[in-house]
C-alpha cells in the first residue's frame, strides 16, 4: 500500500478555484470559481473531498440501507402521482376481469390501476416494495455489524440510538406503506393493530378511536396513514440519516485491526475518487438488483386478495417480514392471559408481547451505554473488534438473535404445520421454548465459541500454524513442522483489547456503593472467563522452545 | 465540561497506538510492554497496474459496460412503446413490467458494475492515512464554548433572574397542550368508543342473511356440517358505515348434531334445532375467525391461531385468545326464516379496557 498524506490534494485544488488572474479559464475551472465564491464550496471539498474511508465488506451493509432508501424515495414519488389515499367506496371499472365490478374502496382501485393501467407502474410499485423490505433487512444487517463489532463504543453511542430510532422508524414506514392499498391482507392488519391497540390499558380504546376516526375501519385511516408514510416519516428518515451521517464525518468510519492501522488513524482509500466511485457504482447496483427483483418476482399481489372487508380472510395470513417479530409474540402467548379486575379487563395477552418487546428495544438501544458503565473504559474506540474478542458481548447479541428470531419464525407457526405436516400446537410450544430457553443456550455456546476461538487464535500466534510437512526425526519420531505467522499476520491475532473483572473497593469513607457491587457483579459477569492477550515475554518464550 | 478534568486529546497522535494516560482505561487490561505495530505491509501492485494490456483490457470493459447502460435505457423506453398494456389482457401486464423493467435493470447494472470496476481497476490504488483527533476536540475550544455560555448566561441574568426563568418554564410546558387538545377532533365529538363497541346491529326480529348478498336464510336451508357466513339483514344495502357495522356484526352460522352440542343452561332457547351462531370477530384482536373444521367443530383464526369449540359453547381450546366467541341468541319467524332474538349479549371483537364481563 502506497501511503500518502493529504497535503497533496490542497494544492491543485486551490490552484482551480483560487486563481485570479485573467488567464483564459477552461469551463468547468469557470464553474466551479462561480460555484465557489457563492458557496465556499472548496473548503469543503479540502475538508472532505482526500478523507481516508476504511474498506471493509461489512461497511457496505449501512450503504446498501442508504441506497435502497433512495429507491424507495424515487418510486415513492413516482407512485404519489398516482395513489389515490381515500376510503371512499367506488366500484372496480378496470380491467382486471375478476373483481369488475367489485365494491372497493378509491385506495385500492386506484393501487390496482397503477399495477394493471399505468405502463411500468407495476415495475415501479414492486421496485417500491422490494426496496422497503431490503431497506429494514439492510439496517437489520448493519447493526449487527455494529454490535459484533463493538462499533458503538465510544465516541459513538448516540449514533447507535440515531441509527436504532432509523430502524424504528423503517418499520413504521414499512408498515404504513403496507396498510395503504386497502386490500384484505393490509385490512386484516389494521385489524390486529387495533384489537392490539385496544388492548392497551387506560387509553387503549380511546387511542383506537382517535386513530380510526371512530369506529374501526373508519374512513380516515388510510389518509391518515398516508400524511405519515409519504410526509412525516420521511421527513424524520431524513433528517436522522443527515445526522447519522454527520457523525460518520465526525468520528471518521472505525475500522478492523491490521498492520499500519491504529487508534489514532484512519487508513482507507480518499474519498475522491475511489470511494465516490465504489459507492456511487454500488448505488447504481443496488438499484439494478431491485429493477432486477421488480421485473421477475411479484410482490404483494392485492388482486389476489380482494378488497378489505371485515369479514372474509385468507388462511396463512402474514405481515411483511419485519413485522414478525411483534406477530410472533402475539401467537406465543399460552391461552388464558386475560383477566378481568376491578371491572375493567387486562389484557396480558398483548400487554405482555408489547411490553417484552418495548424491554427488549430498550435493551439494545441502551447496551453501549450499559458496557461502558461496566468497563469503565473512557477512551475513544476506533478499532473495530473481532467478535471473538468480545466474547460476552457476542454472547448477548447471539441470545438477542436467537430471541428475535423465535419471534419471528413463530409469525409463521401456521405455514410451518401445514408445510412440514406438524400439529398447530406442536409448532407454537416448540417456538414458545426456542423462544424462552434458546437465548440462553446460544449465550452459552456462542460464549464458548468465542473463547475457544481466542485460545486457537492465541496457540496460533506463539506457536504458528500447521505447515503439512511432516518430517521424520532420525529416532524414527515423525513430526509435523509448525510455521510462524509473519509479523503482518500475528499483529491481527493480538492487537486486541482486554478488559479485567473489576475489583470493587471501599471508597474514601471505607463503603462500597450499591452501584459499585452491581458494576462488580455485571463486570465479572462480562470479563470473568477470558482469554489473556499473548504477551512479548510469552512469545520469546515459545520461539525459544522451538529452536 | 471546561473543567475536565481530562483534559488534552483522547488519542495520541498516529504514530503510536498509546492512549493518553489521563483518560481512564477503566478495567481495560493495559500492557506496560505492548506489542510493537509492524507498521503497513509492502505495496502490492495490481494486474492492472504491471500488464499493459490487462490496463487496456478493463478500460474496455468499463466502456463497453456504460454502453450497455445506454442499450439497457434504450431497450427500456422501446419496450415501454412496443409493448403496451392491452385492455383485459393480464399477460400484456406481465410482458410490459418484464421488458421495461429489465432494460431498466441492464442500465442500472451495467453503469454499476463499470464504475466500479473503473474504481477498483483503474484508479490509482493508494490508501491515505488520516489522523484522528479527539471529537471532543482541543481544550482551547472547549474553554472558548464554557466561557460563551458563561457570558450569555450572565448578559441574560439567565441563572439569576429566577422568577422569570420559571415563568417562562411554565409558559412552554403550558403552550403546547392546546395541540394536544385538537387531536381529540380526530374522531367524532358526539361519540363514545365504549358504547359504541357495547352495540350491534343485531336485535330482535332481525333476519339472518347471507355475507355478501344479504338474502335471508332459512333454517331447513342450512344443512348439517355446514358453516355459513351471515350478516345481520340491511347491511348489504348500506350505503355509510358498512365496514364499522360489518366488523362487529359478522356472524358465523353452524349446523350440527343436537346432540353434539354442549350448551350452557341459560343459553338453552339459543340455538334453533342443532343451528348455532357465533360472532365471527376474534376476541383476541379482531381477525375474522373464518376456518371451521367440520370433523371437530373447531374453529381456527388464521391470524394467531386461536381455536374455538362450537360444540363447547366456542370455548377457546388453544391459542392466545382467553374469552370464548359470544353467541348470537337465534330463533325463527313465522315464514321460516332465521332471525336474532336479540344483540349479543356482550360486546363482540378484541378485549379493551372499559369492557366489563
Amino acid at each position: 500500500m502506497s501511503t500518502a498524506t493529504t497535503e497533496s490534494a490542497t494544492s491543485t485544488t486551490s490552484a482551480a478555484v483560487g486563481t485570479t488572474d485573467t488567464q483564459k479559464r477552461s469551463f468547468t475551472a469557470s464553474a466551479a470559481l462561480y460555484l465557489n465564491e457563492r458557496t465556499s464550496l472548496a473548503g469543503f471539498i479540502k475538508e472532505l473531498g482526500r478523507k481516508a474511508f476504511p474498506d471493509h465488506w461489512s461497511f457496505l451493509l449501512g450503504e446498501v440501507a442508504l441506497f435502497s432508501f433512495m429507491v424507495v424515495l424515487i418510486t415513492g414519488t413516482f407512485l404519489t402521482f398516482f395513489f389515490q389515499a381515500s376510503m371512499a367506496p367506488t366500484h372496480y371499472s378496470g380491467p382486471y376481469v375478476p373483481l369488475k365490478g367489485v365494491e372497493m374502496s378509491v385506495a385500492m382501485s386506484s393501487t390496482l390501476n397503477i399495477s394493471f393501467e399505468v405502463r411500468g407502474g407495476l415495475f415501479v410499485r414492486q421496485m417500491h416494495h422490494w426496496a422497503a423490505l431490503l431497506f429494514v433487512a439492510a439496517i437489520g444487517l448493519h447493526m449487527l455489524r455494529v454490535f459484533f463489532t463493538g462499533a458503538f463504543r465510544k465516541p459513538r453511542e448516540l449514533n447507535w440510538t440515531v441509527g436504532f430510532t432509523l430502524f424504528i422508524l423503517a418499520m413504521a414506514e414499512g408498515f404504513t406503506g403496507y396498510s395503504l392499498p386497502d386490500d384484505l391482507l393490509s385490512g386484516n392488519g389494521l385489524r390486529i393493530i387495533d384489537g392490539l391497540i385496544k388492548g392497551i390499558p387506560l387509553v387503549g380504546t380511546w387511542i383506537s378511536f382517535l386513530l380510526f376516526g371512530g369506529e374501526f375501519p373508519g374512513t380516515a385511516i388510510v389518509g391518515r396513514l398516508y400524511t405519515l408514510h409519504i410526509l412525516l416519516l420521511p421527513a424524520l428518515v431524513v433528517a436522522l440519516i443527515a445526522i447519522h451521517l454527520v457523525f460518520v464525518v465526525v468520528h471518521k468510519h472505525t475500522q478492523y485491526a491490521g498492520p499500519g492501522k491504529s487508534p489514532g488513524n484512519a487508513v482507507g482509500p480518499p474519498i475522491l475518487p475511489i470511494y465516490a466511485a465504489k459507492a456511487g457504482g454500488f448505488f447504481f447496483i443496488v438499484f439494478g438488483v431491485l429493477a432486477l427483483i421488480a421485473s421477475l418476482f411479484t410482490i404483494n399481489p392485492i388482486w389476489n386478495y380482494g378488497p378489505y372487508d371485515p369479514s372474509p380472510v385468507s388462511a396463512g395470513t402474514q405481515p411483511d417480514w419485519y413485522i414478525g417479530f411483534a406477530d410472533g409474540a402475539l401467537r406465543l402467548i399460552p391461552p388464558g392471559w386475560e383477566f378481568q379486575w376491578l371491572d375493567r379487563t387486562w389484557s396480558f395477552n398483548i400487554i405482555v408481547p408489547l411490553v417484552a418487546l418495548g424491554i427488549f428495544i430498550i435493551l439494545a438501544m441502551i447496551y453501549p451505554f450499559l458496557e461502558a458503565w461496566i468497563t469503565g473504559d473512557k477512551r475513544e474506540h476506533h478499532i473495530a473488534d473481532r467478535p471473538r474478542n468480545a466474547p460476552t458481548r457476542t454472547a448477548i447479541g447471539a441470545a438477542g438473535v436467537t430471541f428475535y428470531a423465535g419471534l419471528w419464525a413463530a409469525a409463521s407457526s401456521d405455514i410451518l404445520a401445514t408445510h412440514f405436516s406438524l400439529t398447530m400446537e406442536g409448532v407454537i410450544h416448540t417456538l414458545q421454548a426456542i423462544t424462552v430457553l434458546g437465548p440462553f443456550a446460544a449465550y452459552f455456546i456462542t460464549k464458548r465459541v468465542c473463547l475457544a476461538l481466542q485460545k486457537k487464535d492465541r496457540e496460533i500466534a506463539l506457536h504458528g500454524f500447521e505447515s503439512g510437512r511432516i518430517v521424520a526425526l532420525p529416532g524414527g519420531e515423525f513430526i509435523e513442522v509448525h510455521k510462524q505467522l509473519d509479523e503482518y499476520e500475528r499483529w491481527r491475532l493480538i492487537s486486541f483489547e482486554s478488559y479485567t473483572p473489576l475489583m470493587v473497593r471501599p471508597d474514601v469513607r471505607g463503603r462500597i456503593s450499591t452501584r459499585q457491587r452491581i458494576r462488580g457483579v455485571l463486570s465479572r459477569w462480562f470479563f470473568e472467563d477470558r482469554i489473556a492477550p499473548v504477551t512479548k515475554a510469552e512469545l520469546e518464550s515459545a520461539k525459544h522452545d522451538h529452536h | 465540561m471546561a473543567h475536565d478534568d481530562h483534559s488534552g486529546t483522547d488519542i495520541a497522535a498516529a504514530s503510536s497506538d498509546a492512549h493518553d494516560p489521563l483518560v481512564s482505561p477503566g478495567t481495560a487490561l493495559v500492557v506496560a510492554d505492548p506489542f510493537e505495530n509492524p507498521g503497513f505491509p509492502p505495496h502490492r501492485p495490481r494486474v492492472t497496474d504491471t500488464n499493459p494490456q490487462r490496463e487496456k483490457r478493463a478500460q474496455r470493459t468499463v466502456t463497453v459496460l456504460f454502453y450497455l447502460s445506454i442499450l439497457g435505457s434504450v431497450w427500456a423506453i422501446a419496450a415501454y412503446m412496443l409493448f403496451p398494456i392491452e385492455t383485459n389482457d393480464m399477460a400484456s401486464v406481465r410482458t410490459n413490467n418484464l421488458l421495461i423493467g429489465l432494460g431498466a435493470t441492464l442500465a442500472l447494472l451495467a453503469v454499476g458494475f463499470g464504475v466500479v470496476h473503473w474504481g477498483k481497476a483503474l484508479m490509482a490504488d493508494v490508501e491515505l492515512v488520516d489522523e484522528r483527533h479527539a471529537v471532543g476536540g482541543t481544550e482551547k475550544s472547549r474553554v472558548a464554548a464554557a466561557q460563551i455560555f458563561a457570558d450569555a448566561n450572565r448578559e441574560s441574568g439567565f441563572s439569576r433572574r429566577t422568577m422569570i426563568r420559571r415563568s417562562l418554564f411554565g409558559a412552554l410546558i403550558a403552550f403546547p397542550l392546546p395541540a394536544v387538545v385538537l387531536f381529540r377532533g380526530f374522531a367524532p365529538q358526539d361519540k363514545d368508543p365504549v358504547h359504541l363497541l357495547n352495540h350491534t346491529m343485531w336485535k330482535k326480529g332481525t333476519r339472518l342473511t347471507l355475507d355478501p348478498s344479504g338474502a335471508p336464510i332459512k333454517a331447513a336451508d342450512v344443512t348439517l356440517g355446514s358453516a355459513v357466513h351471515v350478516i345481520p339483514e340491511g347491511l348489504a344495502e348500506m350505503t355509510e358505515g358498512k365496514l364499522e357495522e360489518k366488523a362487529k356484526a359478522a356472524v358465523l352460522l353452524m349446523r350440527l348434531e343436537p346432540s353434539a352440542l354442549n350448551e350452557l343452561p341459560e343459553r338453552k332457547d339459543w340455538s334453533y334445532s342443532g343451528i348455532v351462531a357465533y360472532s365471527k370477530i376474534c376476541t383476541h384482536v379482531g381477525c375474522p375467525v373464518a376456518l371451521y373444521e367440520q370433523q371437530t367443530h373447531h374453529l381456527l383464526c388464521p391470524c394467531h391461531q386461536s381455536q374455538f369449540d362450537v360444540a363447547n359453547h366456542c370455548e377457546v381450546i388453544f391459542g392466545p385468545a382467553k374469552r370464548p366467541l359470544p353467541q348470537l341468541p337465534i330463533t325463527v319467524d313465522d315464514e321460516g326464516y332465521l332471525v336474532a332474538q336479540s344483540d349479543f349479549h356482550e360486546p363482540v371483537g378484541p378485549s379493551f379496557w372499559e369492557r366489563s364481563a
